[in-house]
């Protein structure tokens, strides 16, 4: 038995049909292609697969497709505009955020929100904020600094 | 991990929720998924159907009126955590639903999803234990009120009905002179709990006139320490007087009941168990009268 699923993401209307066990991760990368969104431990813990799930930060492996009818939704790829990375990409950039870059999409997501909930973190607020998302390469301290500095840049401005 | 093919229904209202349920004897309730999704990918469970009931508006948000605190089965660990309310008047609700996984999990896990899974490594089951939350469930026979001694059975295990719906949780608001705490040792990468305490201590004057305090974490259910609690009462709220109280929690627990694993044994959960009760104690202590 599929089901007939509405979803927007990254602004882009989608209609399809999906059985109900698939994950709203594997309806991201394998029936829709956006492939930004990574699977990592698939248990809710390492956070590569977070998305925005109606403006708010949702680990995608353990969201049925289903659940997600109706709702908006914003990937790794619809973060940057016509004019560019966002200032999150450009701070994980700038400060060497990133190694491998598998966990890259879902921390940046993640950081999409915890600035979201607050402008100006400590450290060990952003550190808590991030405490979802697993990174095997950079000890984290590139991270801390990189949201930091797309803290200070954002100031004031959209995110 | 694909979870076993199963047929989706998304239920409008409790009532058709519950009629969906009484067509489907082996359906489970599906919620935010947090339990149920890992559950279901794991193959620990296999039912035929998932009734969805993500979509019913009135089983979402707290409400407070006439010294109770309602809270409906689909509020969010996000919506406790951030709740003025609870922070003022349950806040061991408030700060525990806070320390639950991560903010992407705190977004989507609900609290009627929680109990109803019934994980002893879980969070709300000790707090909600502690503060006397009374379980709203509706089944064919009607609605039923059940208290937490009643509700939690043991390992995942509760007296919810296979054709019932924990549709919402009761609390009385921390009356004056209360205060309430819970403290939490996190397993450092799962962040479920290893131990988890929970405290709520009523003071006149620097002195305890009652005092409630649950353990989580350790045993297959939660547990009242209640040599604590009587060590406490009459006493003055003192540091020496919570650490000494603190340390007769081992009297509540059975050797046969403790939990261990590969990162925590039950000698050693057992042993730092009064750390985290002094910990909830003190800080209860510290917002009571």
């Amino acid at each position: 038995m599929k089901i007939p699923i509405s979803v927007q993401i990254n602004g882009r209307q989608y209609d399809r049909e999906v059985e109900p066990r698939l994950l709203l991760v594997h309806f991201i990368r394998d029936t829709l292609r956006l492939t930004g969104t990574k699977v990592g431990c698939d248990t809710s813990q390492c956070g590569s697969c977070t998305v925005l799930l109606d403006g708010v930060s949702a680990k995608s492996c353990t969201c049925l497709a289903v659940q997600a009818d109706g709702a908006s939704i914003t990937t790794i790829e619809g973060l940057a505009g016509t004019d560019g990375l966002h200032q999150i990409q450009e701070s994980f950039w700038n400060k060497h955020g990133l190694q491998c870059g598998f966990c890259t999409p879902g921390m940046i997501m993640a950081s999409q929100e915890l600035l979201r909930c607050n402008s100006d973190p400590s450290d060990e607020e952003i550190r808590h904020g991030l405490e979802g998302n697993l990174c095997r390469c950079t000890g984290y301290q590139n991270i801390v600094r990189a949201v930091r500095d797309a803290a200070g840049s954002m100031e004031g401005g959209s995110q | 991990m694909y979870a076993p093919e199963f047929q989706y229904y998304r239920a409008a209202s409790v009532a058709e929720a519950a009629e969906l349920l009484s067509k489907n004897p082996d359906a489970k309730i599906l919620a935010g998924g947090h339990s149920l999704i890992p559950v279901l990918k794991l193959r620990l469970a296999a039912p035929s159907a998932l009734i969805d009931i993500g979509r019913i508006e009135v089983l979402r948000g707290i409400e407070c009126s006439s010294g109770t605190i309602r809270i409906g089965a689909l509020t969010t660990h996000a919506e406790l955590a951030a709740s003025a309310e609870l922070r003022a008047r349950a806040q061991a609700l408030a700060e525990a639903a806070g320390m639950i996984g991560d903010p992407a999990v705190r977004n989507r896990g609900t609290i009627g999803g929680n109990v109803a899974h019934a994980d002893p490594a879980s969070d709300l089951p000790q707090v909600l234990s502690c503060l006397g939350a009374e379980f709203l469930i509706t089944g064919p026979q009607g609605e039923r009120r059940l208290g937490a001694s009643e509700f939690f059975e043991g390992l995942m295990s509760t007296a919810l009905g296979e054709d019932e719906i924990l549709t919402a949780i009761e609390l009385p608001e921390a009356g004056a002179g209360e205060g309430s705490a819970y403290a939490k040792f996190a397993h450092p990468a799962s962040r479920y709990a290893v131990i988890g305490a929970a405290a709520k201590v009523a003071a006149n004057n620097g002195t305890c006139t009652a005092a409630s305090v649950v353990l989580g974490g350790l045993c297959p259910a939660p547990v009242r320490a209640e040599a604590v609690e009587r060590a406490l009462v009459g006493r003055s709220l003192t540091d020496e007087a919570i650490g000494s109280a603190s340390r007769a929690t081992a009297e509540s627990l059975d050797d046969d009941e403790v939990l261990g694993d590969v990162y925590a044994s039950a000698g050693y959960r057992k042993a730092v168990a009064p750390v985290w009760v002094r910990r909830a104690v003190t800080a209860a202590a510290s917002r009571s009268g």
